[in-house]
């Protein structure tokens, strides 16, 4: 980052700002509690934005920016695929933040973090000063290893609805508009990637649509990685049982490039495929605004961060949440427990706002459910608490599992955890 | 009504904590660990509808309830399985933290 370019702008805008945070003097800002910044509205953010606002009991003020109008789910929106959701149904408003919590929003982006000033420059121009800043910036895409994709027009036609929105939608037509007997052929990344078990459930919801609508279609999953990364015995269970000649199943295909035009995906080790719908699931590490602000430490791919208060390991009074996390062990990405992150850095940024300690002992959960089909449900749960001498989180020893089969009720309470982390992370 | 049971082995997992865990009973701490539960169970404990309410429960009847799905007394589709990630001194100040929240 142009530092002087920077600092130009931010002047600029704090003189001609509307949003009465004079850049600067964030410690002598609005509120005694002090000011935090939260960049992006996901299940991390949003949760951090509520809980930070609710436990300093209103003293600090807290700025949310989130470029899109509301938030909408990744976990249930494979169902959108599998026809049975709505787009309606995973989509929630962020007014309650704001009406409820007096989370002040703004919708734009941060295109800057300037940690030693501690503020933050939004497209729109103006800048943010923070004591405090949070940063849940979800995954992007590392483009340059599918060179296919970057020509113009490709990413349009070859999706990844790996962020829950129009891309959702657009793969729903796609999948509507394919002629019975096609193949939606789905390719999935080598691990770590966003939802672990998510690939696997897209299967069964595309599956589950094929079933219903055009039964001489095909699922061809194509899995970068050697087997199925999360419950695996429960989703080979599903396609031998439920989708028997409709879904099959190849690891060990590395994607290496995508054609485009001709609906190609080509493999580091077999032979091309075509299909008629292609969904790539990209490579992906910590969005840009992390990843540009130098915050991605391991590998350049996610962000190192202190358990105790999710700091980041590169830049103090900057809290990083969820997916963009290099993960402790056994920990996934899922938006259950960037919603758990954002809980420990929100009692962190209150703690330390007003002297106190960060909690010594964070203990939280996972729960992920996976729909097999319209109505039935697989889970998987795991408890992760902080071992101080190895300062990770740890899975706890004898605790969490699996679903012993799919069933309708736990389909309820896949429902009704849905409705419940909505709420918990909105309103 | 309370069974005279119930009440004592809350008691008897309160008094096993006293010692040790200590630090455990940091009201600060036991409200962070309460807020993972808030993911299935509603902020504070006030539920949406399908999953259990635990804002101001019974603290003896959840601890019971979390102690059976631990030791596999009771039948669970998940807690039995969560539940076994917490020693029963940090479910006890859990149930203790939702029973202290108005309903």
């Amino acid at each position: 980052m142009d530092r002087r370019q920077f600092i130009r702008a931010g002047s600029a805008a704090s003189a001609a700002s509307v949003l009465g945070l004079a850049a600067g003097c964030a410690s002598t800002g609005a509120g005694a509690g002090g000011q935090v910044v939260v960049i992006g509205g996901g299940y991390g953010g949003a949760t951090a934005a509520k809980y930070i606002r609710m436990w300093s009991e209103g003293r600090v003020q807290v700025t949310l920016v989130e470029p899109n109008d509301s938030f909408v789910s990744c976990p249930i929106s494979n169902l959108v695929l599998g026809g049975s959701k709505q787009m309606a149904d995973i989509t929630t408003s962020y007014d309650n933040l704001g009406k409820r919590h007096g989370v002040k929003i703004i919708k734009d982006r941060v295109v800057a973090i300037d940690a030693d000033k501690r503020q933050v420059r939004l497209a729109g121009g103006s800048t943010l000063a923070y004591d405090r800043l949070v940063v849940s910036p979800g995954v992007d895409f590392m483009w340059d290893s599918l060179p296919g994709l970057k020509k113009p027009g490709a990413q349009d036609k070859v999706l990844h609805a790996w962020k829950a929105g129009p891309q959702t939608v657009a793969l729903r037509k796609q999948l509507e508009a394919m002629p019975d007997g096609g193949v939606y052929a789905l390719s999935i990344p080598l691990a770590p990637y966003r939802c672990p078990p998510g690939p696997y459930e897209r299967a069964c919801q595309v599956a589950h649509y094929f079933s219903q609508a055009k039964p001489k279609s095909k699922v061809l999953i194509l899995d970068a990685n050697d087997d199925v990364t999360s419950k695996g015995p429960l989703f080979k269970k599903a396609w031998a049982d439920r989708y028997k000649g409709i879904i099959e199943y190849r690891p060990k295909h590395a994607l290496t490039d995508v054609d485009a035009a001709t609906g190609t995906l080509k493999f580091e080790f077999n032979d091309d495929i075509k299909a008629q719908v292609l969904n790539v699931i990209p490579p992906m590490r910590a969005g840009d605004v992390a990843h540009n602000a130098g915050l991605t430490t391991a590998n350049k791919r996610w962000c190192d961060v202190d358990w105790l208060t999710m700091e980041s390991k590169a830049a103090k009074n900057v809290h990083i949440l969820g997916d963009a996390l290099q993960i402790a062990p056994a920990m996934p990405k899922s938006g259950h427990m960037a919603n758990q992150h954002g809980k420990v850095a929100a009692a962190a940024i209150v703690a330390l706002l007003s002297g106190r300690q960060p909690n010594a002992l964070p203990i939280y959960n996972n729960t992920c459910y996976s729909f097999v089909s319209d109505t039935d449900v697989v889970h998987v749960a795991s408890v992760h608490a902080y071992d101080a001498e190895k300062k990770t989180m740890l899975p706890v020893a004898g605790s969490g599992g699996v679903s012993s089969a799919a069933s309708e009720l736990e389909g309820r309470y896949a429902m009704a955890w849905a409705r419940n982390i909505w709420a918990d992370t909105l309103a | 009504m309370k069974p005279l049971l119930l009440s004592g082995l809350a008691t008897a997992a309160l008094a096993l904590g006293a010692g040790a865990a200590q630090a455990q009973t940091d009201p600060l701490q036991v409200r962070g660990w309460a807020a993972a539960c808030a993911n299935c169970h509603g902020t504070n404990g006030h539920a949406q509808t399908g999953n259990e309410p635990l804002a101001g429960g019974n603290k003896d009847e959840m601890l019971k309830k979390l102690l059976d799905f631990k030791r596999g007394a009771k039948p669970a589709t998940i807690m039995h399985q969560l539940s076994k990630g917490y020693s029963d001194e940090q479910l006890a100040a859990i149930v203790s933290w939702f029973a202290a929240q108005k309903k």
